[in-house]
């Protein structure tokens, strides 16, 4: 049996009953980087000899009877925005080039002591803003099944390395779909937790009330084993919650019995590409041949989501982007006049268009005179639409919906259009403004031959819910 | 927005753009405030506002001190220092 | 025409922790090893975030209470957006439009002028900057950067307009000091920059036809003397009036804002800084990162139990407990919550107020001062005063006896309390400080004494009642614990004999 392709739990099996060491493991994932890194451009750094070294720690670990922990010796790739001490952490930007923290982010600790392989670090759209992973400074990466197409973003590269076989875990961060849509383009599974579950020390800011770091891997199974490695209390991060984590992979394979999904009309409106109405409505017959019930809700303030969000995104990102000026870390210009134009000239260089473009918004839509009539608003119309879905959940269990008006986008197709590139996002930041948990699950294939997601939601903290749900489809379509 | 908005915006974010960024970010941010003028049909005035997408409050940490990272570390990532302060261009001073 | 001062004032006030506001990196004054008391939180690498330090927000609950402030039930935190090098996120974790006290007032004794009820607009809680070090010999050399200081807790008072005069500043400055001082919320130590004023002034001018102006107002900013806030504010009333008398500008006209001024400590003067107006806007938003906190009444209630008592109670309570002059209550509660301590302790333990107000005042006070040091480290404890000032007030020994004890018990060094007790006896007995109470052995020697100058004796009898002085300290030479009143008393019967 080969390891690359083979499911997470599929992996631990061998890795077990000593079949493969973690040496030969993580070397076949480190020779499919190797194969296939150079065209799809996922990883911006990996180490093969760091990574042996972690995998031979563990196989000796291993030898000697030490208990291992939840993820011992199985590959992950982490989207280069969360802090690792010691190596150079750049969110794909100019500004952070030669950035390295002198400490681990929360969610790195935690992969550290579940005895993971860190393979690399996984390319992004710059500071994570953006839906193609082409507003990465460095390179732009490549959907895996098929080069000319887009892997979708922010996490992009998270995506594509797991679509692509190079690991089969990855992290990656998600403030309006960061993870789910690429998820949905590449043919993975993707989620975003509730925000709260994940803590968010060491993942670098873009909107921090809207920012959540999750899973990705092939199957759901790999999913849930790597959001019970992550989720659960930080004291670091004061919105991060004190709640237990359950067992997800102990209950996963249980079906819900009496499952009712909601599917509400303003997700099925102008713009949905045929193709991905239908593999949405042929995923709803698949839950109701098991028994569920597909009942019509309605979230009439969706429309507003993405003007919602490209007000408080901005605003948030304007703030958190600020520290970037040359004085303490990153990038500092190397003419300038004085220190108001040092700033300006370092800010100026050291950022790419789409950075500035959201500085920009954010920054006006937050100065005097602007800050009601923008901000505020927004932050009002977020409780709205939060609403609808509480208003939602009381009727169903979980919502499904498509993830994308469309399958994958063609490279350079929409980089000039903002807004058509925000449109993007339309299904899925709406979690993000909620606060809710979602899932993309692979749910078919276009006639072009690139995937198709479903996406899933479920109320806040009911993860377990929404990984049984998500199982459910997987399974019937194995 | 007009092109003196922009100007006066990009000076409050200390953000220098070239003539081409001027006139291309003048066009596209007016395109998407226009877009988000939609929020306008919505009545929010007894609506709350929500900044955090969980309701929690009284976050505190007890105050115990804990090791600082050596100066080093601190000035590590630093474009320009002595090895003992960060240094920046001159600010000036009136007096 | 006339006019009147008007002051607002701005107080920061560094908090007593132990540790930052946002993060466990020491609270402490450390100019001498920059930039070793930073970790990620404080330094804003990207990724950090900030915790709430618990200790900060009660100190904080409890100043807004004695400062007679209602408390909000539901506070939070905002970002104060503004690029400065010693501020590494550019932006400010402070608090906007929901600060967690407002609308208390502080009163405050003015000299000659009786109490001055002082508004408070609000009080609170934010991050420190760091500290920015500038070339000052003119060479344009880089500015250096320590954020020591950086995210320590600092406190923001806000006063009304209530102010009339420097010297009403003064007396408000003096008496939130010591308030803090009694709370245990700062040390104010105002070189090392605990506490520092920003002062808003402006004129009223009121003309004979009963007109009011009000000139442009003036923010004074870091001010970090008292003497400074009472220099800068005459030295601004004087200005302010020449400028409305050479140009007529007042607040409202069109082009006037707020202007913001740099003191000067070495010249006394203000000095206009450059108005950054067109690149500046805080642009404020609520902290995403940090979560509100929210007290019930019975929780602020507890709080308000818990706390000491304040300065202004301390005077009443003194002042009918041991029937004292308002000055000596003064002198003794404004030396601070450690003086006023000591001085309750030797009160209680010789049981005369009168008298332990004069020696903590004068005896104790003038060592202080020679010694340079605090209450805290005056070798002679409260209890060892209070028990040698009881045997002055039991007549066991002289005043003059006891200033001799109190000066051999501060050559020794800081003794235990019950070896000092021990120490009082033995040095009594030593020099034989008792007053001698035998009237036997002090009418043998008076008759010694007597007999030997018979001269000074007639000289009394015809009226010389000064010459009657030299017999007197012969006795008191023979016997050392003589009384001196009993001794003149004796010496007068045996002459008219």
């Amino acid at each position: 049996m080969s390891i690359v392709g083979s499911t997470t739990e599929e992996l631990l099996g061998q890795l077990a009953s000593g079949d493969v060491s973690c040496v030969e493991l993580t070397s076949a994932y480190l020779d499919q980087i190797a194969a296939r890194d150079p065209e799809v451009q996922a990883f911006l750094r990996y180490d093969r000899d760091d990574a042996l070294r972690q995998a031979e720690r563990i196989d000796a670990k291993r030898q000697s009877g030490q208990p291992l922990g939840k993820l011992a010796g199985l590959p992950v790739a982490v989207k280069d925005n969360m802090c690792t001490k010691g190596q150079p952490t750049t969110c794909a930007s100019r500004m952070l080039e030669d950035f390295v923290p002198p400490y681990d982010a929360h969610v790195v600790t935690r992969l550290k002591e579940a005895d993971a392989v860190l393979m690399g670090r996984a390319n992004l759209d710059e500071f994570a803003m953006g839906s193609s992973t082409e507003n990465s400074a460095f390179q732009v990466t490549r959907n895996p099944h098929n080069a000319e197409f887009a892997p979708g973003g922010s996490s992009g590269g998270s995506a594509a390395a797991v679509g692509a076989g190079m690991t089969p875990l990855a992290l990656g961060s998600d403030t309006g779909g960061s993870i789910r849509q690429p998820a949905s383009f590449c043919g993975v599974v993707g989620m975003k937790p509730t925000y709260g579950r994940v803590s968010r020390y060491g993942l670098v800011a873009f909107a921090s009330s809207l920012d959540q770091i999750g899973p990705l891997a092939g199957d759901v199974t790999g999913t849930a084993r790597l959001l019970e490695v992550i989720a659960g209390h930080d004291a670091r991060d004061s919105t991060c919650v004190d709640l237990p984590v359950p067992e997800y992979t102990q209950s996963l394979n249980e079906p819900l019995s009496g499952l009712t999904i909601g599917i509400a009309a303003e997700h099925f409106a102008e713009g949905l590409d045929p193709e991905v109405e239908s593999t949405v409505r042929s995923a709803l017959d698949v839950y109701t041949s098991l028994g569920a019930t597909v009942k019509e809700i309605s979230l009439p303030h969706s429309r507003y989501a993405v003007a919602t969000y490209y007000v408080v995104a901005p605003c948030e990102a304007s703030s958190n982007l600020a520290r970037y000026d040359g004085v303490h870390y990153g990038f500092r210009a190397e003419s300038f006049e004085n220190m108001i134009d040092m700033y300006a000239t370092t800010r100026g260089e050291g950022f790419g268009d789409e950075v500035k473009r959201r500085i920009m918004v954010g920054t006006y839509a937050l100065s005097a005179g602007y800050y009601d009539a923008y901000y505020l608003k927004a932050l009002k119309v977020r409780r709205l639409i939060r609403e609808d879905f509480d208003r939602a959940f009381a009727d169903v269990d979980v919502i499904a919906s498509p993830v994308t008006p469309t399958p994958a986008f063609k490279i350079g197709s929409l980089v000039d259009d903002p807004l058509a590139m925000y449109l993007q996002d339309l299904y899925t930041l709406s979690a993000n403004l909620a606060g809710i948990p979602g899932i993309s699950i692979p749910a078919g294939t276009s006639s072009g031959g690139l995937p198709i997601g479903l996406q899933l939601l479920a109320p806040a903290f009911e993860e377990e819910r929404l990984l049984r749900a998500a199982r459910m489809f997987e399974q019937e379509s194995e | 927005m007009d092109r003196q908005q922009v100007e006066k915006t990009a000076l409050l974010a200390r953000l220098k753009l070239s003539e081409s960024e001027v006139v291309k970010f003048t066009d596209q941010l007016t395109g998407l405030l226009d877009y988000v003028a939609i929020l306008n049909e919505i009545d929010t005035d007894d609506v709350e506002p929500m900044a955090h997408a969980v309701e929690v409050s009284n976050v505190l940490r007890d105050d115990e001190p804990v090791a600082s990272l050596a100066r080093d570390d601190a000035l590590s990532n630093a474009p320009k220092t002595d090895g003992v302060y960060f240094l920046v261009p001159p600010i000036l001073t009136e007096g | 025409m006339h006019h009147t001062i008007v002051i607002g004032l701005e107080t920061h006030v560094q908090l007593l922790t132990k540790s930052k506001l946002f993060c466990g990196c020491v609270n402490r004054f450390n100019p001498e090893n920059p930039n070793t008391q930073t970790c990620p939180v404080c330094l804003g690498l990207p990724g950090s975030l900030p915790v709430m330090n618990r200790e900060a927000f009660l100190l904080s609950v409890k100043t807004g209470l004695a400062l007679n402030c209602d408390i909000s039930q539901f506070t939070k935190w905002d970002r104060k957006q503004y690029y400065y090098p010693d501020l590494p996120k550019a932006y400010q974790i402070s608090q906007y439009d929901l600060p967690f006290s407002h609308d208390g007032f502080l009163e405050a004794e003015v000299e000659g002028q009786g109490v001055k009820r002082v508004g408070i607009i609000r009080a609170h809680l934010e991050e420190d900057a760091g500290k920015n070090m500038h070339d000052e010999t003119g060479g344009g050399r880089d500015s250096h950067v320590d954020l020591n200081r950086c995210g320590t807790p600092l406190l923001e008072i806000v006063t009304e307009p209530d102010l009339r005069s420097a010297a009403e500043a003064k007396a408000y400055l003096d008496e939130l000091k010591l308030l803090l001082n009694y709370l245990g919320v700062s040390d104010c130590n105002m070189q090392e920059g605990s506490l520092r004023c920003d002062a808003n002034i402006n004129l009223h001018i009121h003309g004979d036809d009963g007109s009011k102006i009000a000139t442009p107002i003036v923010e004074v900013k870091n001010l970090n003397s008292f003497r400074g806030v009472e220099q800068a504010i005459d030295y601004e009333a004087n200005r302010q009036l020449e400028i409305y008398e050479e140009t007529g500008r007042k607040l409202g006209d069109p082009g006037v804002h707020k202007e913001t001024r740099g003191w000067d400590a070495n010249r006394s003067v203000t000095f206009g800084q450059r108005s950054k107006e067109e690149a500046s806007d805080y642009r404020y938003l609520p902290d995403p990162d940090l979560v509100p906190i929210t007290l019930t009444a019975d929780e602020i209630d507890e709080i308000r139990q818990a706390l000491c008592e304040f300065p202004a109670d301390r005077r009443r309570r003194f002042s009918e407990a041991f029937e004292l002059s308002a000055y000596d209550v003064s002198v003794i509660v404004n030396q601070g919550a450690e003086f006023a301590n000591y001085f309750e302790t030797v009160a209680a333990e010789c049981g005369d107020g009168k008298q332990a107000a004069n020696w903590c005042t004068q005896d104790v006070q003038r060592e202080l001062n020679e010694r340079s040091v605090a209450i805290g480290e005056f070798p002679i404890g409260a209890v060892a005063l209070g028990t040698l000032l009881a045997k002055v007030v039991a007549n066991e020994i002289t005043t003059k006896s006891a200033r001799e004890v109190f000066a051999e018990l501060l050559e020794s060094e800081a003794i235990e309390p019950t070896a000092a007790l021990a120490q009082i006896d033995q040095i009594i007995e030593e020099r034989g400080l008792a007053i001698v109470s035998d009237t036997g052995e002090l009418e043998g020697v008076v008759e010694t004494v007597l007999a030997g100058n018979q001269k000074i004796a007639d000289d009394f009898r015809s009226g010389k009642q000064g010459a009657i002085g030299p017999l007197i300290g012969q006795v008191m030479r023979e016997v050392k614990g003589a009384d001196a009143k009993v001794v003149r008393q004796m010496l007068i019967e045996k002459i008219g004999k």
